[in-house]
């Protein structure tokens, strides 16, 4: 690891530690008194909704497929992550243990449900995909509808509440790291290789169906996770809130952002989780003002807000202090660690 | 048997609005390569039409069901308006901002509906009054065979007007070659706006055979119709009108069949997973032409 990504690292590492105090303090010096759990409840709406839009991401902005069934995924791993902590709910296990084996069943239920849909519908390319995923995202719905241990079509309730705002927030960080490294990787560049022109790719000794089952995993699999999230903050769901309408959100919060930038999914994700709140007494105009922005952002900014324009808190300083990069490998070490600080300056 | 004669006209029914909103989005795909995730909203539009129309209309002495003309216009005039403002500037950037805007406009309908109407089911009134009649010990109403009749009356007059008259051709001319068309003389823009009238007027017809069928009317009730619509286009072969009829047929009757033969509960999964497999072995639909990918 060169000298400056090194340095960057520690930068966003100090960045995402700050935020947490940050936030620690606000929550704990109690400054919204008893509106603080009410706060804290839309903070944890925006960390699992930044996963679920980070994760979706990898699709649209890296692979260039979109998927309009993520929700279905989010499903899955709300619904086995649930499951499981039912099943263990008298072990004895103590709740943050308890909370890690959730995230990762719910994920691996996911990931295992991707890799089954993604096999049979990667073989299909853009609008045709598309509709697939609604499909396979619509009989995953009606399977927990009729499911007995989901529920079976009425609310399943009585999950453990263990998704506190700090574990969170960490599991956020973490999950928005994992995927801005993979972006970067040799792995993402290829998979942007196939995006470009996969006969291209395919021509060059690229196995662009690994990599397209792959990547569709991976995204499920966090998709999972924040449905583990959410089932852990929520303790009821019903299956009908997966539905087309919650991904098409998802969706639409990505391409507002800029698809392939994850700081535009991460800020389009808070804002979005955070304005139904704010915006309560025009709850009735709230969705009408925000389909007409989508269609005025659509109509002026086709790529989105930040297009693939990516913060970097490292840039930042530099700006600020107007120090000048040494080292040769600077501006890409930069950028490798831009999400992660991303993520940090807009939870 | 008189079970099953009761199940095939209810699919038939059912099938036949289906078809009648899948020829519009089968039409506007053809020529714009977009799903208009909005079209399943234009049925909804077209049946709180009805639902105020239809009322004045019987206060004037005229049947319920004369409220479908007006609501053909409303549709028409709405969906020209969505294409002319939304779709049309974002034509040239791509299809993620065709699809986004889509659904943009899709949200945009069922929350102006939320807001001037309100969030209540309207229950529309009777639109038509007739009786049940008795086939082979089957009970049928007889309105199910009038709107099964009307909806294979209007694919019989879109196959004719898009083979026999020139608007048609041209219609059908646009989706295979846009710039050689533009050369013989055809206006594209015109002729897409066109189909977006008559795409949207169907949608008004087959609300007509919707609250006919099911009295009322909710302000999301287009949304998961127009999805089950389009994957019937889509079955059948999109951008192929008489895949459209077709496929909406297909989806219909194995909605009503599995509803009442297999399992209640799943004929939602077993349609969608129908239309998986069929993409699967051949993506272009069951009318389709494949087409190889060029290098």
């Amino acid at each position: 690891m060169p000298k400056s990504a090194k340095v960057s690292s520690l930068i966003n590492l100090i960045g995402v530690f700050a935020l947490y105090f940050l936030f620690l303090a606000i929550f704990e010096s109690g400054i919204f008194g008893a509106k603080t759990d009410y706060f804290k409840g839309i903070a944890t709406t925006a960390c699992y909704t930044i996963i679920m839009v980070t994760s979706l991401n990898l699709l649209v902005g890296i692979m260039g497929e979109f998927s309009l069934g993520h929700a279905g995924f989010m499903s899955v791993g709300a619904y086995a992550s649930a499951v499981f902590t039912n099943a263990i709910a008298n072990s004895g296990i103590p709740d943050f243990p308890m909370f890690l084996l959730a995230l990762l069943v719910g994920g691996a239920a996911a990931a295992l449900t991707g890799f089954l849909v993604g096999v049979p519908a990667l073989k299909l390319r853009g609008d045709y995909l598309c509709i697939v995923t609604v499909a396979f995202a619509e009989i995953i719905r009606v399977c927990f509808t009729n499911f007995k241990i989901t529920g079976g079509g009425r609310t399943m309730s009585g999950i453990a509440k263990l998704s506190d705002f700090y574990w969170v927030y960490w599991v956020t960080v973490v999950c928005v790291t994992l995927m801005f490294l993979l972006i970067r990787s040799r792995f993402g560049r290829t998979v942007r290789a196939i995006r470009e022109d996969y006969i291209a790719a395919e021509a060059s000794g690229v196995n662009v169906t690994f990599y397209k089952v792959a990547t569709f995993t991976i995204s499920a699999f966090f998709a999972g996770v924040a449905g583990a999230i959410y089932a852990h903050y929520m303790t009821a769901m019903i299956p009908t809130s997966f539905n087309f309408a919650y991904s098409a959100e998802f969706l639409t919060e990505v391409i507002i952002g800029g698809a392939g930038s994850m700081t535009g999914s991460i800020i389009g994700a808070t804002f979005l989780s955070a304005l139904p709140e704010a915006m309560r007494t025009f709850a009735r105009y709230r969705m009408l003002a925000y389909s007409i922005v989508l269609v005025i952002v659509m109509i002026f900014r086709p790529g989105g807000i930040f297009g693939t324009w990516e913060f970097s808190l490292t840039r930042l300083l530099k700006k600020i202090f107007r120090v000048k990069g040494t080292a040769p490998g600077g501006k890409g070490a930069d950028a490798a660690k831009a999400g992660k600080t991303g993520k940090g300056a807009s939870v | 048997m008189s079970i099953f004669l009761q199940a095939l006209i209810n699919g038939l029914n059912q099938g036949a609005i289906y078809a009648l909103i899948a020829l519009g989005y089968t039409m506007v795909y053809g020529i714009l390569r977009m799903i208009n995730f909005a079209h399943g909203d234009f049925i909804m539009v077209g049946a709180y039409t009805i639902f105020y129309t239809a009322p004045i209309m019987v206060s004037y002495g005229m049947p319920a069901w004369m409220a479908v003309l007006i609501a053909v216009v409303v549709c028409a005039i709405v969906g020209v308006l969505v294409e002319r403002i939304a779709y049309k500037p974002v034509r040239g950037s791509g299809s993620i901002s065709a699809l986004i805007t889509a659904l943009a406009m899709s949200l945009f309908l069922e929350n102006l509906a939320m807001v001037l109407f309100g969030p209540n089911p309207k229950t529309v009134l009777k639109i038509f009054k007739l009786p049940m009649i008795t086939i082979l010990g089957a009970k049928i109403q007889m309105k199910y065979l009038l709107t099964l009749g009307i909806g294979i009356a209007i694919m019989i007059l879109m196959n004719v007007f898009v083979h026999a008259t020139r608007i048609g051709k041209a219609m059908r001319a646009v989706p295979q070659d846009k710039e050689a068309a533009t050369i013989v003389g055809i206006d594209v823009d015109r002729i897409i706006t066109l189909t977006f009238a008559i795409g949207c007027a169907l949608a008004a017809v087959a609300a007509l055979m919707y609250v006919s069928t099911y009295p009322r009317c909710t302000t999301d009730m287009g949304s998961m119709m127009g999805i089950k619509a389009f994957i019937a286009a889509v079955l059948g072969g999109i951008g192929i009108i008489p895949g459209a009829m077709l496929g909406g047929i297909i989806v219909g009757l194995i909605e009503i069949f599995v509803k009442i033969y297999l399992a209640p509960g799943w004929y939602e999964a077993i349609t969608y997973g129908i239309l998986i497999v069929v993409l699967l072995i051949k993506p272009s639909g069951i009318l389709g032409k494949n087409t190889g990918v060029k290098v």
